[in-house]
């Protein structure tokens, strides 16, 4: 079985900012693995801008993006193997991925988690109504689109607001296809206000607020939806159906971590976020086997994705120096208007970023994390969207005890 | 016009698996599906349950066939190299009243020849599962689970391999008695055979009454599932079904399927439409609401996907009694056999209903064997059920088997194009999912689907506005985004 200090599941921006990463940090024993054909992740069929002005102050393209990475792990040198799916992942950090060479069978020191993230389904949140084709997620039609050179439809209707299918709306219209509107379940957008104004308004495709898809009609290719407006228990309310005609339904309802591989190794996952409990060095439970990037919670850019493994790497090369890091035993505890943080458990001598997600859209609050009864940091929000992800740094100095941490909105 | 000696109407399990009984002789077969593959209709929409035979009147023919197709399942499943596992299933009560309604199952199936049911303690209940509720239950050794699709493309495969015809898009629109031969019609072609076959399924009736026999009347009782995530089906290995009700009908129950997932359903709702197969609101919020009380896993992060199905039962207009099974050939129709009302439990019954109804023609032709008949058909290969040794040796020997394409299932690209390549040259998607799982996993084709349809289109050599998801017409791309320079 071969050797590897650091694997790496996925090379797409997380696997790849954190390949870097250890590499200056000295650890250049690295393996990527990545089950497509060449590197980049899901920035490969995001062709539109809007990259990178966080991580390198310019707008790019996705494959650009990806491209300043995948630069400097040819230059670097940085081992990776293509078409390499990971099939099976151990507790004590054994590898096996399948390849057209056979099966790699590699035993690692540490391991970053970095598969990124799935589309939530139609079947996911159950909706009613016929099974033709022309029902596609965002990114599978986007997929088609930018990377298949196959035009999925030309009567678009678009459920929910997420960032992919307000995007897919403006790709789509400027193919030519006409997006008759967007709809979305909850009383606000799931996806940032700059892609409402630069996808929706820009082209004069109405967003509906509280509206749902009851019913998908056409036993072959899909011939129409139908719409209904939901209460506030966001069920139906019996009248208020309307017909569009269309050939295509785009589904942009959420994105859940994938995390098949990090459960069968025995990783905890934290029910709110469907990605691992980790500490502030990104470690999981089971020891040596961090995650970070869309695998670990849903990032709305790109560009905290790359911080968040550089971070992660910077822990995961000193795991690998020094064969273990320090215990991180202090829960952080939220109150129902926060979503979940990252991390969730912290050693209190260490300073730390705090991140998380309000619950739904807030105005002139604050969020508090205290200690003991003890306000440790004092965020305070003009706005705060559900869409947006909220960062806090925390700084060690503050913290002291072995209490937990409480996270409090205050509205 | 093509000519056939036998014509079989409908490639659901019960027409697929005539094909198969009728290729043991010499006879040119052909099979009429109005729909692009196999197992469109009721074959592939149901539990997979293979039945013990304990809930049908004694006599009849759905008991008689039920218990027969069950006895001998084991050898079917190796011949066709299904996946089927003979679980065992369990009907658990709690009360007196459940235990009445249970013995009432017991001594029909005892009647019926159904083998080695018996009534067990809680104790012995928990020993066989610790999850099962109940205080007592009646234990069924001989029911088991397969994958009804996956039956019938074999047995489709096998009709294939051994002589029979598939013609896909045939929809049958008039039969004509013309010199001792029938003329049926069909949108692509006409075609003559000397025998009919009516495996029409829901449309049976209709076939019925071209062939000149009645149009009896079907009611259709439909019913909707949620297919659950493999991760609610880690625990779970026998099915657990409630006691029946006093009426002898079973409440929502949860079924492990044959590939680890777990299916909740079916409820019962009567239909007019044909191919009403649209799930509703209405009872899929009535599935999770019942299913929870019987199921703890039946939990929103595990739905996948959700189907209904449609059990057509022959009855009784007068009384609204339903009716058996119909199989018939009468000599004022001359060749034609005659399968009305086939319903549950029609895939435990596919294969002895089949050789009732070849036995029809035997008798009155005693056509000659078919010499190289034979019985085995290989499936594909799953990668996911090999061992790590065994996936080695497999990759090494096609490495198509080591490109992993469908991520959730693990299934490889040498799966994918065996099934693209498909002896009965079907090519829509749904086709190559149901042969290999692609797709059928909780990201239902986001990683996949865009890397199926690439494979089709490169492999059989059509464009990409040529693509069907399933159906007819289930078109799946207006054409290119651009034209390639």
């Amino acid at each position: 079985m071969r050797q590897a200090d650091a694997v790496i599941i996925g090379g797409g921006p997380a696997g790849l900012a954190a390949a870097v990463e250890l590499y200056h940090k000295g650890i250049t024993d690295i393996l990527i693995l990545e089950r497509e054909s060449s590197l980049g992740g899901i920035l490969k069929q995001c062709i539109h801008d809007g990259f990178g002005l966080s991580r390198f102050g310019e707008t790019l393209s996705g494959p650009e993006y990806a491209q300043r990475f995948i630069d400097q792990v040819e230059e670097l040198k940085i081992p990776y193997i293509t078409d390499a799916t990971v099939i099976r992942l151990t507790g004590d950090k054994k590898v096996y991925a399948a390849s057209r060479e056979g099966i790699i069978e590699i035993q690692a020191k540490a391991v970053m988690l970095a598969m990124g993230c799935r589309e939530r389904t139609r079947g996911a949140i159950s909706i009613p109504g016929e099974r033709p084709a022309g029902v596609w997620t965002a990114g599978v039609a986007q997929s088609y689109i930018n990377l298949q050179n196959k035009m999925v439809g030309r009567e678009v209707v678009i459920l929910g607001s997420g960032d992919i299918g307000m995007i897919m709306a403006r790709r789509m219209t400027l193919e030519g296809a006409h997006v008759q509107a967007v709809f979305e379940l909850q009383p606000y957008a799931s996806g940032l206000p700059r892609n409402i104004e630069q996808c929706l308004r820009d082209y004069d495709i109405p967003l509906y607020l509280s509206h749902t898809v009851t019913d998908i009609l056409g036993k072959d290719r899909l011939e129409g939806v139908v719409v209904s407006q939901v209460d506030e228990k966001l069920q139906p309310v019996p009248g208020t159906e309307k017909t569009y005609h269309c050939d295509t339904l785009i589904l942009s309802v959420g994105l859940i971590p994938e995390n098949e591989l990090s459960l069968e190794a025995g990783v905890t996952l934290d029910d709110r976020s469907k990605g691992a409990v980790v500490d502030e060095n990104y470690q999981t439970d089971v020891e040596g086997i961090f995650a970070a990037g869309n695998v670990l919670h849903v990032h709305d850019l790109v560009d905290f994705v790359s911080m968040e493994a550089e971070k992660l790497a910077d822990a995961m090369a000193r795991y690998i120096r020094e064969g273990g890091l320090p215990p991180c035993e202090l829960d952080i505890k939220t109150d129902g208007n926060v979503t979940h943080t990252i991390p969730q458990k912290v050693s209190g001598k260490k300073s730390f970023r705090l991140a998380m997600r309000v619950r739904r859209p807030m105005k002139d609050g604050a969020i508090e994390i205290t200690q003991d009864g003890k306000t440790v940091k004092r965020y305070k929000f003009k706005k705060a969207l559900p869409a947006e992800m909220i960062q806090i740094p925390v700084e060690a100095e503050k913290l002291n005890g072995e209490a937990p941490l409480e996270v409090n909105v205050i509205c | 016009m093509k000519c056939f000696d036998v014509a079989v109407i409908g490639a659901g399990v019960v027409g697929c698996a005539v094909a198969r009984e009728l290729s043991r002789y010499s006879l040119s077969i052909c099979v009429l599906e109005k729909e692009l593959d196999v197992a469109c209709g009721n074959s592939g929409r149901n539990t997979g349950m293979l039945h013990a035979g304990f809930t049908y009147r004694p006599g009849s023919l759905k008991a008689e066939c039920a218990v027969e197709g069950n006895r001998e399942f084991d050898q079917v499943a190796e011949e066709l190299d299904i996946p089927f596992k003979r679980t065992g299933k369990l009907v658990v009560g709690f009360d007196e009243k459940d235990r009445k309604n249970i013995l009432k199952y017991k001594v029909i199936g005892e009647e019926n020849g159904v083998r080695g049911m018996e009534m067990i303690d809680k104790k012995r209940l928990n020993e066989i599962d610790p999850n099962a509720g109940g205080e007592f239950a009646m234990y069924v050794p001989s029911s088991g689970i397969l994958d009804p699709m996956q039956y019938t493309i074999a047995l489709a495969e096998n009709a294939c391999m051994n002589g029979a015809e598939f013609l896909f898009d045939h929809r049958v629109l008039e039969i004509e008695r013309r010199d001792e031969r029938y003329i049926i019609h069909t949108p692509a072609e006409d075609v003559s055979v000397r025998w009919v076959f009516n495996c029409a399924g829901m449309y049976a009736s209709q076939i019925s009454e071209m062939l000149g026999y009645p149009n009896y009347p079907v009611k259709g009782f439909k019913g909707e599932y949620y297919v659950l995530d493999k991760k609610a089906g880690k625990e779970m290995k026998i099915p657990i079904y409630p006691a029946p009700n006093d009426k002898g009908g079973f409440s929502t129950h949860a079924t492990p399927t044959v590939d680890g997932n777990v299916l909740v359903g079916p409820d019962s709702y009567v239909v007019e439409e044909s191919e009403d197969y649209k799930v509703t609101k209405e009872h899929m919020d009535g599935l999770f609401e019942d299913g929870r009380k019987v199921f703890k896993e039946m939990k929103r992060e595990y739905f996948i996907r959700n189907f209904s199905g449609i059990r057509w039962k022959r009855y009784d207009p007068e009384t609204g009694a339903i009716l058996d099974f119909m199989l018939e050939a009468d000599e004022k129709n001359p060749c034609t056999v005659n399968l009305v009302g086939i319903e549950s439990p029609g895939i435990t019954c596919a294969l002895p209903l089949a050789r009732r109804a070849v036995a029809k023609l035997v008798e009155k032709e005693h056509p000659a064997v078919n010499e190289s008949f034979n019985p085995r058909r290989k499936g594909i290969r799953r990668f996911l059920d090999m061992s790590l040794e065994e996936k080695e040796q497999a990759v090494k020997e096609n490495p198509d088997y080591g490109e992993v394409i469908c991520r959730c299932e693990t299934v490889t690209r040498a799966e994918i194009l065996q099934a693209v390549h498909n002896p009965l040259g079907v090519c829509t998607v749904t086709g190559i999912k149901n042969r290999t799982r692609a797709t059928m996993g909780r990201c239902q084709g986001g990683y996949c689907e865009t890397r199926i349809t690439d494979l089709i289109q490169k492999e059989i050599g059509i464009s990409e506005d040529q693509i069907r998801y399933s159906r007819k017409n289930s078109y799946m791309f207006t054409g290119k985004v651009r034209d390639e320079k």
